[in-house]
């Protein structure tokens, strides 16, 4: 408890020390700071993989999934979705020249249209552009492009920028910090309840991973959906497991709440697709 | 939004208070195996999930173990304040307001809160 209280002042959101504003890179730098503290066994470029960082029985569980990871299927699908062109006779190619490597500049701020542009918003765009119909984003076909470009681009560095001279560009990390830790639901939880103070402690038989590497490695199979998804499943089934309603998906909140919570893992390695519980 | 929000944390003040006083006043009595069953039900109290409870498998460990409770607090009535709302003694607890946010009905708040004193 003393921790979490720690934290939540150092990133000041107690009305206490409102006035105190943190810069991004002062918040990232508690942020990290505080689970490098909280879990001091845990190698920084370990962090990317959740609680198998830091409970010794679950990683050899999880081993032994990945030897014959169950994303597989979800890569050879996305290679095959990135190579077939659309009607219009164009690929993603076309619209990701760097591709498919490219999952290390998302999310990025696009000035010109005010927003946070995420992998899966920009990757409907472009099916758009080319007379396609958009994924649904939770599950599904986008999950299978989604793993081959993170797969593609394993080991690029987590290296999200918030522009110093677009204000609406740090309203939008404003925004998506206050989400995380603004408290919701009718149990009353913020995400920073279970996956900072709690990080690391057991909800019953289960272990809160911590909020350090969650953005580092989607899509997810994840054994209890039997199934892909995508980070905008994830959220809002923790939306759902506190009982709030969740966000649209790939609304303006968890575009910004992702933007907050990557660039918090500013400096960590992709990991991406990945298995878990 | 924030000021209808204050005006919801009014309401839910001014019932606390009112639902409070009603308990003090009748102290109604609960049923303490049914407020077993609700604490260690997942869709319910789900005490379980965050305290260690006597006799309850595979305990979380969030909050203390809920043991000893009468030399703990200093009436039922105490005790149930803290289950309907733990957020006015600790700001910062993550433990759900069970009463305030209507997480549980008053039968079976009164029955957890009788199981947990009966501890």
């Amino acid at each position: 408890m003393k921790k979490t209280l720690v934290l939540v002042t150092a990133l000041g959101l107690i009305s206490t020390s409102a006035l105190v504003c943190a810069t991004p890179k002062e918040d990232q730098e508690r942020f990290q700071h505080y689970f490098e503290t909280r879990f001091p066994k845990v190698a920084k470029n370990d962090f990317v993989n959740g609680v198998y960082a830091i409970d010794a029985v679950a990683r050899e569980n999880w081993e032994a999934i990945e030897e014959f990871p169950p994303y597989d299927p979800a890569i050879s699908n996305g290679e095959t979705m990135w190579e077939t062109p659309f009607a219009d006779g164009k690929t993603y190619k076309d619209c990701f020249p760097d591709g498919p490597a490219i999952a290390g500049k998302y999310p990025y701020w696009d000035k010109q249209r005010s927003m946070v542009v995420t992998l899966p918003l920009a990757v409907n765009a472009c099916r758009t552009t080319h007379g396609e119909k958009p994924l649904k984003y939770a599950k599904g076909p986008i999950t299978d492009i989604l793993a081959y470009i993170a797969f593609k681009s394993r080991g690029q560095i987590t290296n999200v920028v918030i522009p110093a001279d677009d204000p609406k560009a740090l309203a939008a990390y404003e925004k998506g910090k206050h989400i995380y830790f603004a408290r919701r639901g009718q149990l009353n939880f913020s995400c920073a309840s279970c996956h900072a103070g709690n990080s690391g402690n057991r909800l019953r038989t289960e272990i809160l991973s911590p909020a350090f590497g969650q953005t580092t490695h989607w899509p997810v199979y994840r054994s209890k959906w039997g199934d892909m998804g995508t980070l905008d499943r994830r959220f809002a089934g923790c939306f759902k497991q506190v009982r709030a309603k969740p966000y649209k998906a790939q609304g303006e909140e968890y575009r910004d709440l992702e933007y907050f919570l990557t660039y918090m893992n500013n400096g960590l390695p992709l990991n991406g697709p990945a298995s878990r519980k | 939004m924030s000021t209808s929000r204050r005006d919801l944390t009014a309401i839910a003040l001014a019932l606390t208070a009112i639902t409070l006083g009603a308990t003090a006043a009748e102290s109604p009595k609960g049923d303490i195996a049914a407020g077993r069953a609700i604490a260690m039900d997942r869709a319910q109290g789900n005490c379980i999930a965050c305290h260690v409870l006597p006799g309850g498998d595979s305990p979380g460990a969030i909050g203390p173990a809920l043991v000893a409770m009468k030399s703990r607090f200093p009436s039922k009535e105490a005790l149930a304040k803290q289950i309907w709302d733990p957020t006015v003694r600790n700001p910062d607890t993550v433990m759900p307001p069970f009463g305030r946010h209507a997480i549980l009905s008053e039968k079976e708040f009164n029955d957890v809160v009788d199981y947990i004193w009966s501890l």
